[in-house]
C-alpha cells in the first residue's frame, strides 16, 4: 500500500465508505468510472451547509443568503482555476455531463445547425454523447458522421481527418473512454476541427479525476465535467464554454435566475453564467463540490495519475499472467491503447459478464458489467458487454491481487 | 414431493455453505449445468422471459393436467436460479403452482444477491411460470 507521492493509508482513512464488509469480505471498490467515493471533507461540507448556511442564493438581503451565495460562487471560482478557464462566468453548473451535452446540443445546435451540416462523433462515445446529437440532428437535418477506432481502442485519426470538411459544424468527442480507458488526443482533434471553423465539445466525464485540464491551452470550446466522478456529490456537473460561444447561444431552459426583466410582452435574459442556470440550483452539492476539487488539487493530478497508472499496470500484467496460464482466449483485454486512464475492460471465454460480476460481488468486489452505455462500441468489438475494473487513488495493489485471485479461481473452475 | 418439501430440501442443501456466498454461487451454477437441455426449437424469441438482465427461455408443456417446464439461460447463475424454479414447479398441477408461496430464496440467504435490479429477472421468471399455470387452469 504505497506510492512515492501519496500516503494511501492516510487517504483511505478519509473515505469512510471503504471500510465495510460486503458479503462478509472487505469491500473492494473498483467501480470508480461509474462513480467515485467521497472524502470526509465533502460529506462534512454537506452536513455543515444544511446545518448552518442553507438559504437560497442570489438576490437575498439576509445574512444566510449572502453566505450561501458566497460559498456557491466560490466553487465556480475553484472550477475556473481547476480547468484554467479565462473567466468564472464561463463555468455553468448543470445536473451532470449528460445535461451539459444536452444543453450545448439544444442551445448551440438548434441555433447554428442547418440541414446538411455535419456533426462528428466517435465510435467509442457514451450514449450521452450520441443521443443528444441524434435528437438535434433529426430536428435540424444535420448529419452525424462517426470516427472509426483501431482494434486497440485508439481513434483512427486519419479517418477523422477524412471526415472533416467545411460542412463540419460540431465535433463532440470523449476525452477518456469510460469503457476502454483510452485517452484521446484532444489537442489534435480540436486543432484540426478549428481549421474548418467547427466547434468542439469534449466529454470530460472520465478525464476530470485523472488528467490535468487547461481549457485555454487545449483551446476547448465546450467541456462537460461530472462532480460525482470527481469525488464530489451526485446530481451535479459543469459545462465550460468559451464566453463568445455562450453569449451567442439562446437560453436552454426558462425560469428564475436566468432573466433580466420579465414582462408578458418581452423578457430579456440575464448574462452568463446565469442565463443557463434557470431555477434554484443544486446549492448544497455545488458548495460541497468545492471540497472535492480542493482534495484532488492538494493530492495533485500528477501524483494521482502516476499512482493510478501503477495500479493499472499491475492489473494488466496480472491479466496477461492469467492468459499465460489459461490461454489467450480464456480472458481477453478490451481496450489496450497506449495512453489510458486507470480503466480496464475484459471478457472471459464462455463466461457471461453478468455471472462474473455476481461472483466478484460474492467476494466483496464491486466492478461494472454490461455495455457501459456504449452499445455502438460493443458492436464494434462484437460483444454484448464487458467486465470493467476502474481504479482510483484510494485503491491498492493488494486489492487488485484479490480481484486477480478471484478471476483465477473462476478460470480454474472452467 | 410437495412444493414445500422440495423448497425445504433446497434450503437444507444451501445451508451447508453457511455464509460463503461464493460457494453458493458455484453450487447454483452446478445446478444450472444439470438442468435438462431445452428443445432447440423452443429456444425462440417467443419463449424469452421479458424483464431479465440475462436471457432466459421458458417453455411450458401441459401433460395430463400437470405443467412441466423446459428452461435455459445464457448466463450460468440465472440458469441455476431457473433450474431451482423448474425443480420446484415442474410436474405440479396449476392449482398447486398458483397457491404456492416461494420462501426458499430468502432462506438460502441469497435475496440480497438476487435483490433489487437483479430480482427483476427472477420475479419475471416466477411471474411467467405462474402465468402459464393460470392459463392452463382457466383452459381446464
Amino acid at each position: 500500500m504505497s506510492s512515492k507521492l501519496l500516503n494511501i493509508e492516510s487517504i483511505r482513512k478519509q473515505f469512510p465508505i471503504l471500510h465495510q464488509k460486503v458479503n462478509g469480505k472487505d469491500l473492494v471498490y473498483f467501480d470508480n468510472a461509474a462513480t467515485t467515493q467521497k472524502p470526509l471533507s465533502v460529506i462534512e461540507s454537506l452536513n455543515t451547509y444544511y446545518s448552518l448556511h442553507n438559504a437560497n442564493i442570489h438576490r437575498g438581503a439576509h445574512t444566510l443568503a449572502d453566505r450561501s451565495t458566497g460559498l456557491f460562487e466560490a466553487t465556480r471560482k475553484s472550477v475556473q482555476a481547476f480547468i484554467n478557464a479565462a473567466e468564472s462566468e464561463e463555468i455553468i453548473f448543470t445536473k451532470g455531463v449528460t445535461e451539459s451535452i444536452n444543453l450545448v446540443a439544444q442551445s448551440y445546435g438548434r441555433k447554428f445547425l442547418t440541414a446538411g451540416d455535419e456533426i462528428i462523433l466517435s465510435q467509442m462515445e457514451h450514449h450521452s454523447n450520441i443521443v443528444p446529437w441524434q435528437i438535434i440532428a433529426e430536428e435540424t437535418g444535420a448529419i452525424i458522421k462517426v470516427m472509426n477506432i483501431h482494434p486497440n481502442g485508439e481513434l483512427d485519426m486519419v479517418h477523422y481527418q477524412s471526415l472533416l470538411s467545411v460542412r463540419t459544424k460540431i465535433v463532440s468527442c470523449v476525452w477518456a473512454s469510460n469503457a476502454l480507458g483510452t485517452i484521446n488526443p484532444i489537442k489534435d482533434i480540436i486543432a484540426l476541427a478549428h481549421q474548418f471553423n467547427a466547434v468542439v465539445m469534449i466529454d470530460g466525464a472520465q478525464a476530470g479525476s485523472h488528467i490535468e485540464i487547461d481549457v485555454q491551452d487545449l483551446a476547448i470550446d465546450f467541456l462537460a465535467l461530472s462532480s460525482h466522478k470527481l469525488y464530489g456529490p451526485t446530481g451535479l456537473g459543469v459545462l465550460y464554454g468559451k464566453r463568445k460561444l455562450l453569449e451567442a447561444m439562446p437560453p436552454y431552459q426558462g425560469g428564475g435566475e436566468m432573466i433580466k426583466e420579465v414582462s408578458f410582452e418581452k423578457t430579456t435574459y440575464n448574462s452568463i453564467p446565469f442565463k443557463f442556470e434557470a431555477g434554484t440550483p443544486n446549492i448544497g452539492d455545488v458548495i460541497a463540490f468545492n471540497e472535492a476539487i480542493i482534495y484532488v488539487t492538494v493530492l495533485g493530478k500528477d501524483a494521482i495519475a502516476q499512482y493510478e497508472q501503477s495500479l493499472l499496470t499491475h492489473f494488466v500484467n496480472g491479466l496477461y499472467a492469467l492468459q499465460n496460464t489459461f490461454g489467450e482466449k480464456a480472458i481477453s483485454l478490451i481496450g489496450t491503447a497506449k495512453n489510458k486512464v486507470a480503466v480496464q475492460s475484459f471478457v472471459m471465454e464462455n463466461k457471461h459478464h453478468f455471472d462474473i460480476g455476481l461472483m466478484l460481488d460474492a467476494k466483496g468486489i464491486a466492478v461494472r458489467t454490461g455495455h457501459h452505455c456504449t452499445q455502438p462500441l460493443m458492436h464494434y468489438y462484437g460483444i454484448e458487454g464487458t467486465v470493467r475494473a476502474s481504479f482510483a487513488f484510494y485503491n491498492t495493489v493488494e486489492e487488485i491481487d484479490i480481484l486477480l485471485e478471484s478471476l483465477k479461481k473462476m478460470l480454474e473452475r472452467g | 414431493m410437495t412444493i414445500t418439501e422440495i423448497q425445504d430440501d433446497i434450503i437444507a442443501d444451501f445451508s451447508l455453505f453457511e455464509d460463503d456466498m461464493e460457494s453458493k454461487l458455484f453450487y447454483l451454477m452446478d445446478l444450472g449445468k444439470r438442468l435438462p437441455p431445452i428443445t432447440p426449437a423452443h429456444q425462440t424469441e417467443e419463449y424469452i422471459v421479458k424483464g431479465c438482465q440475462s436471457k432466459v427461455w421458458l417453455f411450458p408443456v401441459f401433460e395430463e393436467g400437470k405443467l412441466f417446464f423446459e428452461a435455459d439461460s445464457n448466463t450460468e447463475i440465472t440458469k441455476g436460479l431457473v433450474s431451482l424454479l423448474v425443480k420446484i414447479w415442474s410436474g405440479k398441477t396449476p392449482e398447486e403452482i398458483l397457491s404456492s408461496e416461494l420462501y426458499f430464496i430468502e432462506k438460502i440467504g441469497m435475496s440480497h444477491m438476487i435483490g433489487s435490479q437483479r430480482s427483476n429477472g427472477f420475479s419475471s421468471m416466477i411471474k411467467q411460470m405462474k402465468m402459464y399455470a393460470f392459463a392452463l387452469n382457466k383452459a381446464q
